[in-house]
């Protein structure tokens, strides 16, 4: 018999809610929250493992009617306590905050992320633990698990940041002629100036030359470039033109299912309608054209879906698209008159093979009229992954595609606002988008170290899909691209039983324990969505070879483990 | 001109709606002969387009970066293909941005950032040993030693601690608390995450946002994005810009009719205004916003001396940034934000949602940690830092009062004193023929003024519609930021042409 220390999410005025919140497909689902109780409870769950298991989970039920529950602290403060203590309610509580950002959920930096930093916590504190360190499989952060930053990136970017380095010896000349030429781009020749709002231009010139070589050949206009603060930051701010309408008309949005949350996350923050469309995991996730005229369908009778999103390689699901699958969903979206918003910020990492990248851009254009004069595009990337992933800096680019001038006069603006995307994340943008050319000093040691990520990234791919078939109870699609797998597993019902009894997802509940025991920390399938009844998690490849291997063991040995304790 | 006033009428200000135009009606919008001047018979119509589009995004004005900084850069484009102008170069006063005036970067705060971009420079002999110390904890923190990971969404502890020390000493001894310090994308990132959380309510109960006129345009903006309800409460130019809690009042009373006022923003020292609140007035506001339950966006420091009644209820959120200042690192996007008395789940949700963006620039979070954490005495390179840092501030005291004291030289040309800030904000007297001009080419007087300066002279300052001024008013912002003797030309050629302007609409 564990004692088992919950915290968990609730709102309102101090009461636990009653009633139960499915972390069900619809991420960011109704009227859930943030804020934290502390919930001690009692209960036959983990039997034979540290019992101890605190997790900050998303609103749950506390279950009036789950044995032993019993309620410690409901809030740490707020305004009860206040009135209590004869003071006056506080402005801004969940009570009187904005009902849309409440419903905002973001799994990936969620409870059990924040529970994984309280274990790092107390193991540096010497707290004794089945395991040493917490490894945090959970975000595509790859110079968090060891990947060295490409040294011509750095070099550039050094230099800068200190021009006094331009003198130095110790730098190649083609990092100094590339320094010197952003340099010349900035205004007082400094990174401390504020840019553009879209962008420095010669950096977005060399967007449009990449996404032109990229693309065989076809034209990309600079003024169509807006560099951003990584790719999120552009894809919100699509999102937030597209918006519009109340009630029946308000905008709807198809969004894959499974998805990253960002979309649900943002969708929910403009009180847009997120239109879920399920990819088929028994055809290795592909997207399917019929399940997207279902989705649109039926959202119809509830709100106007104006806007279809495509991951592609997806993540959390890894699939890469075929260029037949791509030209079909162009030409749906053109007839339902669809803007297109293809996240593809993964172009780069490809593993499987007989995959290959194809960009929206490219086949809409190889499509000839009217869908190439006509269908609007936005296409998205970002320096946070391929080969160099520089997640911290910030860097990435939208490109728009026949988009109304008026419109991109408006999303200039609406830029304009923020001021400009942080200088280095652009510098980064700038290599990233232009390489050493083979005559250049860095040609040959930049190719190595580009080749020597990315082949270990694809054998990481590989292993990972391997180890986990093997798995009685794990299944998992192959890894054609991106930086994730993404299993599914089985649940024993009464697993199923005690994690509703805890007013948990039942992957949630799986990974919470996965985490406890063996300090891996992965991020359930609900976080991203998933078809009623299969439960799965998010895993990234990042993590080094020699640590990868044991890590995918542990794993399988645990899924074992928590199959035969709850058989 | 007609070019100007094209750009203004496709762009800003009084006119028919175009994209940088406040277009209240969306229904007036969607008439359907818009729909018919569209030329291509085959093209059909887009998806998404300025009628379909998100009526708030719509309504957003910026100013700072409006059509007159859009037609600067069309004339430098001019003058770089050899057209001849009656000047030779443009002059960019109209934002904030140091060290595109010629201001040199701190060497210290570019040394500890070189470090921590590149490693490897921390066995190079060429960096002083306290750079080097401040980059290795800095890199220690973060995620594989990289300033590539994604840092902790509410930004890397150890800056948190180092803010929250700053603030201490600042304050004189009055503690911060790291959890209470969120670091944001340059400050306007910290200011638009706070009022998306405070915004709620439909109609008549939707949250009102107390702003000062004149204003910095971010949080108009803002507000329009959001849909909440803009009050203003105009600052006393008589009296230096001096704020009034009895016009504050006047403004809350008013408000409350139409909306729920919520929040009260405050700008010290004042921006584009460039007054400096006296503590009396601080006071003032925080009685007023505990008085009227109003959570305040300001500086938090008087606070704390008020007694408990105050100092642990009153719910406010304050910015720094490390493009102002001494710094003036404008490019990399670096800042924070400190919240006072929140409610804990209220935290909860302001990480929850930040971390939807993942993490603020780690090298602007680096940069802020310079900046709260720089060289103390004994360590080398304290001197030279100090050195540096006087320099700039001397120099902008310097600029303040020149500025100041030339304007005020100039017939019709009021300058108050420039107490604080980067900015004059001069009152000009327009001629009525001027301002009938103005009008018959669709633009605010101050535009019509601003926009004929720009062409006439190349340099670019912001008309004072852009934030806001008392009906019948008129003003530009200028920055003083242009090294002295530039500044001299600059002020010179303002004069000149004002002269000249009065001249002409006479």
């Amino acid at each position: 018999m564990g004692r088992c220390e919950l915290l968990v999410k609730c709102r309102g005025a101090g009461v636990l809610p009653k009633s139960t919140c499915h972390q069900a497909a619809g991420v960011g689902g109704a009227g859930s929250a943030w804020g934290w109780a502390h919930i001690s409870l009692h209960s036959g769950l983990g039997a034979g493992g540290t019992g101890l298991l605190t997790g900050r989970l998303k609103r749950q039920r506390s279950g009036s009617g789950a044995e032993g529950v019993r309620v410690m602290a409901v809030r740490a403060g707020g305004h009860n306590q206040a009135e209590m203590n004869g003071l006056k309610e506080k402005v801004l509580t969940l009570d009187t905050m904005n009902a849309c950002v409440k419903r905002v959920e973001y799994a990936v930096r969620g409870p059990i992320v924040l529970r994984a930093l309280e274990l790092e916590q107390e193991l540096r504190q010497g707290v004794k633990k089945p395991f040493t360190e917490v490894i945090r499989a959970n975000i595509g952060d790859a110079h968090a698990m060891g990947q060295k930053p490409i040294t011509f990136l750095r070099q550039v970017l050094a230099l800068c940041v200190h021009p006094g380095l331009l003198n130095s010896p110790d730098f190649p000349e083609d990092a100094k002629r590339r320094a010197e030429s952003i340099l010349q781009a900035c205004g007082g020749h400094s990174l401390g100036a504020y840019s553009n709002s879209s962008g420095i231009q010669p950096i977005r010139e060399h967007v449009a030359q990449y996404i032109q070589r990229r693309d065989g050949g076809i034209p990309a206009d600079p003024n169509n470039i807006f560099l951003s603060t990584g790719a999120s930051d552009a894809i919100v701010t699509v999102l937030k033109l597209l918006v519009a309408g109340e009630g029946r008309c308000r905008t709807g949005v198809l969004i894959p299912i499974p998805q990253y949350p960002l979309y649900s996350a943002a969708l929910a923050e403009l009180n847009a309608v997120q239109v879920d469309y399920y990819l088929d995991e028994d055809r290795a996730w592909a997207l399917d054209v019929a399940e997207l005229r279902r989705a649109l369908c039926q959202a119809r009778g509830h709100c106007r879906p104006r806007a279809l999103c495509i991951i592609n390689p997806g993540n959390p699901t890894g699939q890469v698209q075929t260029r037949e699958c791509i030209e079909a969903v162009i030409r749906f979206a053109f007839e339902e008159r669809l803007f297109l918003m293809a996240d593809e910020v993964y172009q780069d990492n490809v593993y499987a093979e007989g995959s290959q990248f194809h960009s929206f851009k490219k086949v809409l254009m190889e499509m000839g009229p009217p869908y190439s004069t006509q269908q609007e595009l936005a296409s998205f990337h970002s320096v946070s992954k391929g080969y160099m992933g520089e997640c911290g800096l910030r860097g990435g680019y939208v490109e728009v595609v026949n988009m109304d001038p008026a419109v991109q006069q408006q999303m200039q603006k609406l830029m304009s606002v923020r001021l400009c995307p942080p200088l280095p994340g652009q510098v980064v943008l700038d290599i990233v988008v232009s390489p050493p050319e083979p005559s250049d000093p860095s040609f040959t040691q930049f190719q190595a170290e580009k080749q020597a990520v990315l082949a270990e990234l694809a054998a990481k791919a590989k292993l990972t899909e391997q180890v986990f078939n093997e798995v009685p109870g794990i299944r998992c699609n192959p890894v054609q691209g991106a930086m994730y797998s993404f299993p599914r597993i089985q649940l024993p019902p009464r697993a199923i039983h005690r994690a509703k009894e805890l007013g948990l997802a039942p992957d949630m509940f799986f990974c919470l324990r996965l985490l406890e025991e063996t300090g891996i920390c992965v991020v359930p399938g609900s976080g991203f969505g998933q078809r009623e009844g299969t439960y799965h998690f998010r895993m990234t490849i990042l993590p080094a070879m020699e640590k990868l291997r044991p890590l995918l063991e542990k794993l399988s040995q645990f899924h074992a483990k928590f199959t035969r304790e709850y058989s | 001109m007609q070019r100007a006033a094209a750009l203004v009428r496709r762009g800003c200000c009084p006119g028919p709606p175009g994209p940088w135009r406040r277009c209240r009606s969306s229904a007036a919008a969607e008439a359907p002969a818009v729909l018919q001047v569209r030329p291509e018979r085959s093209r059909r119509e887009r998806i998404l387009t300025l009628e379909s589009m998100n009526p708030q995004v719509k309504a957003v004005e910026y100013a700072v970066r409006g059509p007159i900084v859009l037609k600067a850069g069309e004339i430098e484009l001019e003058l770089q293909r050899g057209i001849k102008k009656p000047f030779t170069e443009v002059i960019r006063a109209n934002i904030g941005d140091a060290q595109a005036m010629g201001q040199q970067p701190i060497t210290f705060l570019r040394q500890v950032m070189a470090l921590c971009t590149y490693p490897n420079l921390l066995d190079s002999p060429s960096f002083p040993e306290d750079a080097k110390k401040r980059a290795r904890r800095i890199l220690q923190a973060c995620g594989g030693n990289s300033l590539g990971s994604y840092s902790a969404s509410q930004g890397v502890n150890c800056i948190r601690e180092d803010v929250a020390a700053y603030i201490t000493r600042r304050d004189g001894g009055v503690p911060a608390d790291p959890d209470n310090i969120y670091l944001t994308t340059g400050a306007s990132d910290g200011i638009t995450t706070i009022l998306k959380i405070l915004v709620s309510g439909g109609g008549k109960s939707r949250t009102g946002v107390m702003i000062p006129i004149p204003q910095y345009p971010l949080y108009s903006a803002v507000i329009s994005e959001l849909g909440a309800v803009q009050v203003n409460y105009y600052l006393d130019e008589e009296n230096c810009w001096a704020l009034n809690v009895q016009e504050l009042r006047r403004a809350v009373r008013e408000a409350k009719e139409h909306c729920d006022p919520k929040v009260l923003c405050i700008i010290n020292p004042g921006n584009p205004t460039g007054q400096v609140q006296s503590r009396k007035c601080i006071e003032d506001v925080i009685h007023f916003a505990w008085e009227e339950k109003l959570f305040l966006l300001a500086d938090e420091k008087v606070l704390s001396e008020l007694g408990p009644e105050y100092s642990s209820n009153v719910e406010l959120a304050s910015f720094h940034s490390t493009s102002k200042g001494y710094m003036g690192e404008c490019g990399y996007r670096g800042g924070y934000m400190e919240v006072i008395n929140l409610h804990p789940e209220i935290k909860g949700q302001l990480v929850k949602l930040l971390s939807v963006r993942l993490c603020p620039p780690v090298s602007g979070q680096a940069a802020m940690d310079i900046v709260v954490n720089p060289p103390g005495p004994g360590e080398e390179s304290f001197e030279q830092f100090i050195r540096e840092k006087e320099s700039v501030l001397s120099n902008l005291a310097a600029k303040a009062k020149l500025t100041e004291d030339l304007f005020n030289q100039v017939p019709g040309i009021r300058c108050n004193p420039l107490q604080g800030a980067m900015y004059a904000f001069p009152q000009i007297l327009l001629p009525p023929r001027a301002v009938e001009a103005a009008q018959a080419h669709n633009m605010a007087p101050d535009m019509f003024y601003c926009m004929k300066l720009l062409e006439e002279t190349g340099i670019c300052v912001v008309p004072g519609s852009g934030f806001g001024q008392r009906e019948g008013t008129y003003h530009f912002r200028m920055t003083i930021l242009p090294p002295v003797e530039k500044l001299k030309t600059v002020l010179q050629r303002v004069k000149d042409f004002h002269i000249q302007f009065l001249g002409e609409f006479a």
